[in-house]
């Protein structure tokens, strides 16, 4: 019989783990903005600077938690030197760069592009496009009553959510929600070409035959309402929906170890809907179907 | 890649055509038969699948020639077999025109109802075939054929153009150029012939044979299909020359010959040529662009149906010159001829040794493959481009960054046009030095141009540039009949008109800058008087939003506005003193979308889509009624 038994051994002793080496710093970059001399970290956006320095730079597709596709243009400044104006939210600093931020151009741009979407979409629960709007002097009746629009019907093919692409102004970013930048499931893409272009699933099924897992995710990064809680989209049909009388609390979600903070917007004590602060550290505003819509058993018990 | 994919599932003929571009799938997982014993629990697919998706528009392609449509089933099979989400494949089938999502009969005529077509009677043939056919779209001779409109063929030179494909297990397409509406509907009736052309004309290259032609040299009088006619007519020579100097003297020539790019953009080969070369990221990519899709263009499809293997020659200079072992040769779709000679041309180089892994016995090694476009004219914009080879949807990229430092899969990219690199031959052969003398100190060398329209002699010219753009018509014959000039319309539905009084200006990148019009890709086309250009410029303007790839606001909403405006303000012609406040108000309106579509659109597509329709308004060529 052996004196040590097999089972019994002490852990090996404790030995320096290796740690990465430091990082330098990144180095300063200083540019010029409307005037003033800006200095911001080598890789930051115009974007970033413009912020930095307090200057409200109006964005539509672009969001904190999503990777910048620059596609909505509300966002372009003028860089001297440079042929056409640039994207603020993907453009990257560099040294010596001259930026306006409001010039003619700029303005004249913006408005346009605001005017074009108000004129093509129905921007009825768009708050921010149409507090731009009215900051740039949209006058989207300009196109006369014929303009072509994206009208069409709303879609309400499941339980949790409706699509209303009459309203969609194609920013991409429930396509990116839905794809590599936070669900994975890619169950939308971007159909058709140019003024046709829609959100569609595969040949434009219903999206409980698609490979949509209900996260929920796309309409927590839509900008326009587009896409909704069906609470939220049934209560404004009847005329009840009153973010006035909401109150927003946040809380942790019950249902796994995760953790991930919700924010429950309750109206005459009901749920409403549910959306993570796009800031927090755990979950960058995305959630599951579980957090983001299963919570009709709350005040339920006995019933 | 946990895919989800539902409804029908793909025919047997459905799945063979999609095998034929494959390959049998390698596994169940893959679409094959389950093998439980040999697959077991593991998960094949990840990088190794997603690397494959660069196949995804060949296996859509296969599909189409083969039952003339794309199925839920079918899609659904190409997805499983290269691990891509159906929504996603969705979204690239529905990008391209070529393709269609819902039932189509095999047999489609596309006619052409562009602007060189449109003046030569387009309408008329439309007309006749709506009124025997049916609308455009209704199934005809037994449900087997439909026809439909079609943006530019390329075949301008031979307008009223058609084209007839007929899907199935030969797939073969027909040109019928000039054509009329009892010729397409007899096509359509007799299922199509054989690929090629039914009505060989007269020869679209007039100066054919002149000793002065440096470009077209070979053209018409080598067989395009013969290798060794190629080599005992000067070809081979310069990949020789580039094998002997080495790439870094290649590349000086280049710079030193001051070449800038024919595709429109008028950027400087070299420069784009050293920057990959020096790349240190590796490996590089080199991209021939063959999109060309500009209304009025038709340089580059005559180029290589009559000289494919200067273009197989000049890419391999390129891609050697440059550190790439592949090339990739993007053609646009509705090319057949040119696609076919193509395939000939570097089946025969390869047996050749003029490509492979040891080109002429020099130990490098250089390989061409050729992508087809789908039906897209913005694929023809280099990082639209890159994305289709990808297997995306067309859509431009931001830049920066540029292709050369990050193009096709990401890697430094030289990307150049047809007729740029078929430049490169005589550069290298005759040197930097004798290619200067040609042209003017700003745009050295010889320029391709298209012209049609009402013109007496249409077809490809080449003439150095600084000439006088009054010598180029004279050299075409003038207008058609003898008949007043109304206006030219240069550089395509980008482009700008151009009158009587700009007919001086030497044909050149500065001094057409100087004048406010442009070169672009080389088109010039020619309308008489009585032409009816507020049709011309409603049909561009139809163009620019038909083909806009939609992803940005500027363009995809502005050339709706801009077609919208420009019809307004064609309807208040004529209508007195408060006609002329209208049209005030909307040549102002359509000054403003102009101005943000140049500024803030992504790309060149955008930014030029109202040059035609500013420059018509400008010159006052609308203010009356043809």
């Amino acid at each position: 019989m052996s004196a040590e038994p097999i089972w019994f051994r002490l852990p090996p002793p404790p030995t320096e783990v290796p740690r990465a080496p430091e990082r330098p710093a990144p180095r300063a970059v200083e540019l010029t903005i409307d005037g003033a001399s800006v200095a911001v970290p080598e890789g930051a956006t115009l974007l970033e600077a413009c912020r930095s320095i307090g200057i409200d730079t109006p964005t539509l597709c672009y969001l904190e938690n999503l990777t910048p596709v620059n596609v909505c243009r509300v966002c372009v400044v003028e860089v001297e030197g440079l042929r056409t104006l640039v994207p603020a939210c993907s453009r990257t600093v560099e040294p010596g760069m001259v930026v306006q931020t409001d010039s003619e151009r700029v303005r004249h741009s913006r408005r346009m592009v605001l005017e074009f979407l108000a004129s093509s979409v129905d921007v009825s629960t768009a708050p921010d496009l149409r507090r731009y709007a009215e900051r740039y002097g949209a006058e989207p009746g300009r196109y006369g009553p014929t303009a072509a629009t994206v009208a069409q019907p709303v879609k309400v093919d499941n339980e949790l959510y409706v699509r209303d692409y009459a309203k969609c102004i194609l920013c991409y970013r429930c396509v990116e929600a839905c794809g590599t930048d936070a669900q994975n499931t890619f169950a939308i893409a971007v159909a058709g070409r140019g003024f046709e272009a829609r959100i569609s699933t595969e040949f434009a099924v219903p999206l409980p035959d698609s490979a949509c897992v209900y996260c929920g995710n796309c309409i927590g990064v839509c900008p326009t309402g587009a896409l909704m809680f069906r609470s939220e989209h049934e209560m404004r049909a009847a005329g009840t929906w009153d973010e006035a009388r909401q109150a927003r609390t946040d809380t942790i979600c019950p249902y796994c170890g995760v953790g991930c903070t919700l924010t429950l917007h309750v109206q005459d004590g009901e749920i409403v809907k549910v959306t993570s602060p796009l800031d927090h550290e755990v979950t960058a505003g995305h959630l599951c179907i579980k957090g983001r819509f299963g919570w009709a058993f709350v005040g339920k018990r006995g019933e | 890649m946990d895919l989800r994919i539902v409804g029908p599932l793909a025919t047997a003929v459905e799945r063979a055509a999609v095998d034929g571009v494959l390959g049998p799938p390698e596994s169940g997982w893959h679409g094959g038969v389950r093998d439980a014993r040999l697959e077991g629990h593991v998960a094949y697919g990840g990088y190794a699948a997603r690397e494959r998706r660069h196949l995804l528009l060949p296996a859509l392609h296969a599909v189409n020639d083969r039952v003339g449509w794309i199925s839920q089933g079918a899609l659904g099979y190409i997805c499983q077999r290269l691990t891509v989400p159906p929504a996603d494949a969705y979204g690239v089938a529905s990008f391209y025109a070529l393709f269609s999502l819902t039932p189509r009969p095999p047999v489609v005529a596309q006619v052409c109802d562009d602007v060189a077509c449109l003046v030569q009677g387009a309408e008329a043939v439309c007309a006749e075939l709506e009124r025997t056919l049916g609308p455009a779209g209704t199934p005809t001779a037994a449900g087997r054929a439909t026809w439909q409109r079609s943006p530019c063929l390329g075949l301008c030179e031979r307008a009223p153009a058609a084209m007839v494909r007929v899907a199935g297990e030969e797939p073969r397409e027909t040109v019928l150029a000039p054509a009329d509406a009892a010729a397409v509907a007899d096509e359509l009736a007799t299922r199509g012939g054989p690929t090629g052309d039914r009505a060989p004309s007269a020869p679209p290259i007039p100066q054919a044979g002149d000793p002065s032609l440096r470009l077209l040299r070979r053209a018409g009088r080598v067989d395009p299909e013969s290798l060794d006619e190629y080599r005992a007519h000067g070809g081979y020579e310069a990949l020789r020359r580039s094998l002997e100097i080495g790439p870094e003297a290649v590349i000086r020539e280049v710079i030193d010959s001051k070449l800038l790019g024919r595709g429109g953009a008028a950027f400087p080969a070299g420069r784009k040529w050293e920057a990959v070369a020096h790349a240190a990221a590796r490996p590089h990519e080199l991209v021939c662009n063959a999109d060309e899709s500009e209304p009025g263009t038709f340089k580059d499809r005559l180029l290589m149906e009559a000289d494919p293997f200067a273009v197989v020659e000049a890419m391999t200079i390129a891609g050697i010159a440059t550190g790439c072992e592949r090339g990739f040769l993007y053609i646009r779709g509705e090319y057949p001829l040119a696609l076919e000679r193509l395939e000939r041309a570097i089946a025969q180089a390869r047996s050749h040794g003029f490509l492979g892994d040891d080109v002429m016995g020099h130990g490098v090694r250089f390989e061409i493959e050729i992508r087809r476009g789908a039906g897209a004219y913005i694929c023809g914009e280099e990082t639209a481009l890159f994305n289709s080879i990808e297997g995306r949807r067309g859509e431009p990229r931001n830049k920066p960054p540029f292709p050369t430092q990050a193009g096709l899969f990401g890697r430094p990219t030289v990307v150049n046009n047809v007729e740029t690199l078929v430049n490169v031959l005589d550069i290298v052969r005759e040197g930097a030095a004798a290619y200067v003398a040609i042209g003017t100190a700003g745009s050295t060398g010889t320029k391709l141009f298209a012209v049609s329209g009402q013109v007496e002699r249409p077809g490809l010219y080449e003439v150095p540039f600084g000439t006088p753009l009054r010598s180029l018509l004279d050299l075409a014959g003038g207008v058609a009949g003898g008949r007043q000039l109304g206006a030219i319309l240069l550089g395509g539905a980008a482009g700008t008109f151009v009158t009587e009084a700009q007919l001086d200006t030497p044909l050149a990148f500065e001094t057409l800058r100087a004048v406010g019009a442009t070169l672009g890709s080389g088109v010039v086309l020619v309308f008489d008087e009585s032409a009816d250009l507020a049709a011309v410029v409603a049909r561009i303007a139809r163009f620019f939003r038909d083909e806009s790839c939609g992803q940005c606001v500027p363009c995809r909403v502005g050339t709706v506005r801009q077609e919208e405006a420009l019809a307004r303000y064609v309807r208040a012609r004529g209508d007195g003193p408060g006609g002329e406040v209208r049209m005030e108000i909307e040549a102002e309106l359509i000054g403003e979308i102009g101005r943000v579509m140049r500024d803030a659109s992504i790309c060149g597509l955008g930014q030029t889509a109202s040059n035609a329709v500013e420059s018509a308004i400008a010159a006052g060529l609308l203010e009356t009624p043809a």
